[in-house]
């Protein structure tokens, strides 16, 4: 039906003697907004950064249009190009101002024209709330908004695909909102992106698609409120379980 | 005679000036070559290699642990002794210090390096920077902001401990000073104490606009 952006095919990755992944397959269409959810450990973060190539794998194979994502090649840079990646921990460069954290990839890796990419910079700030930060620096901004600012600055470079990990792990509550926000309107708009998080009510709006991670395979995966409504394997129902406090 | 008129008799402050000189020129040529030679050593012990780290490692510690004015001795009258090479008192200071000055410019090298957090190295590399983008662009910028205090500070020990050269008849500025109190012993007993005032001013004046300096860097760079 539609192209896939990312194919992931029988993955495995293990830190020494410990499989963090397991033979592993999935993909991802153009458009779809994937959420990745799952017990701390399961392996959803380590699985993003093997999608960006951050990560040596020991076996199976992660490509991007058909172009192998390969831990250590220098086809690496060209690739990472294409895909966005937003952090758990504030990720800005401390020393550059808001304007020029979002213009580092555009000029030093694209060489697009600093009058263009400043102008879409200017319009990717506004959408996000924050265009009069644009001089400022990370160290003056909330946590809140430095992470849409690395929304930003993710997304300027065009990316086929954007990765998000945990982006709301570190921020106060009331700041995981304004960015959550951000993102669910950038699924709306078509964005293809693969999401890892621990909010499930964001997961459930934002989502075409949910998959559950544990010990490092995918036990089930299905259309959001079917998920979250009626999981169909125990272990899911268990870990769904965790997130409400009625008595039963 | 009074103290304070043997600093100002003939050409005493001149002399007194030359000494500054040579305190400093040794200072500054150590300084320099440890410069270059500790950012070699700081990336050396940044390396994965552990043979290569403890090696490193084992320089820095035996360095910090002798006590400079043993590494001058060791270097002016054992080498001399031992090979027959005839190191002047200057060279050898210059010898000392850099050997020195290059431990720890180099552990503060790779200090500086190693407090760049890992996620800046991964959002540098995400955005598609290659191994050369990530450090000029993100990774230097921010070392060197923490280095550049650092090294600063650590220039004025280097200029205050070149004092102990006069002891293997290097003629700087406390030597030269020691020299106008001994000839006035007997016409001018409080001497002494002009002297060695003027020379701890001298001091004063060259280390203390530079550790200013490096506080005031300090303070810049910390707000971003």
């Amino acid at each position: 039906m539609s192209e896939n952006v990312i194919e992931v095919s029988h993955l495995h990755k293990q830190f020494g003697d410990n499989v963090i992944l397991g033979d592993l397959s999935l993909s991802v269409n153009k458009g779809e907004v994937v959420v990745l959810i799952g017990p701390s450990g399961c392996g959803k973060s380590t699985l993003l950064r093997c999608l960006n190539g951050l990560e040596p794998i020991q076996g199976g194979t992660v490509s991007l249009h058909g172009e192998p994502v390969e831990y250590g090649k220098s086809s690496l840079t060209r690739i990472r190009q294409k895909i966005g990646m937003v952090f758990q921990n504030y990720d800005l460069f401390p020393h550059m101002t808001v304007m020029d954290n979002i213009l580092l990839a555009p000029l030093k890796v694209q060489k697009r024209s600093k009058d263009e990419a400043r102008a879409e910079a200017l319009t990717l700030l506004e959408r996000v709330g924050l265009k009069e930060k644009a001089d400022t620096y990370p160290s003056e901004l909330s946590g809140g908004q430095k992470q849409r600012v690395a929304i930003v600055r993710s997304l300027i470079i065009h990316p086929d695909i954007i990765l998000l990990d945990e982006i709301t792990a570190a921020l106060d509550p009331e700041m995981v909102h304004e960015v959550l926000n951000v993102v669910l309107d950038l699924a709306k708009s078509g964005t293809t992106m693969m999401i890892v998080t621990h909010e499930m009510a964001f997961a459930e709006a934002a989502a075409d698609r949910i998959i559950f991670l544990d010990g490092g395979s995918i036990v089930e995966e299905g259309e959001p409120h079917e998920f979250f409504r009626c999981p169909k394997t125990e272990r899911a129902q268990r870990f769904l379980k965790t997130f409400t406090y009625t008595d039963s | 005679m009074q103290g304070y008129e043997v600093l100002f008799q003939g050409n005493n402050f001149l002399r007194l000036l030359g000494g500054l000189w040579v305190t400093i020129r040794i200072s500054l040529i150590s300084i320099a070559l440890s410069l270059v030679l500790g950012i070699f050593l700081g990336a050396a012990m940044r390396m994965k290699n552990k043979a290569v780290r403890a090696v490193c490692r084992s320089y820095l510690e035996f360095v910090r642990i002798m006590p400079q004015l043993v590494l001058l001795f060791i270097v002016f009258f054992g080498i001399v002794k031992a090979t027959g090479l005839n190191l002047s008192g200057e060279v050898s200071a210059v010898i000392v210090f850099t050997v020195w000055g290059t431990a720890e410019t180099g552990d503060l090298v790779r200090g500086a390096f190693d407090s760049v957090p890992k996620h800046q190295y991964e959002s540098a590399q995400a955005l598609g920077l290659d191994r050369f983008g990530v450090y000029r662009y993100v990774i230097l910028p921010q070392a060197v902001r923490i280095l550049i205090p650092n090294l600063i500070n650590l220039s004025t020990r280097m200029i205050k401990t070149t004092a102990f050269v006069s002891l293997i008849g290097v003629t700087e500025v406390l030597k030269v000073g020691k020299q106008i109190i001994d000839a006035n012993r007997y016409d001018a007993p409080d001497a002494a104490l002009w002297v060695y005032g003027a020379i701890f001013f001298m001091y004063f004046i060259i280390c203390f606009p530079l550790s200013l300096f490096s506080r005031k860097l300090a303070k810049k760079y910390k707000q971003n």
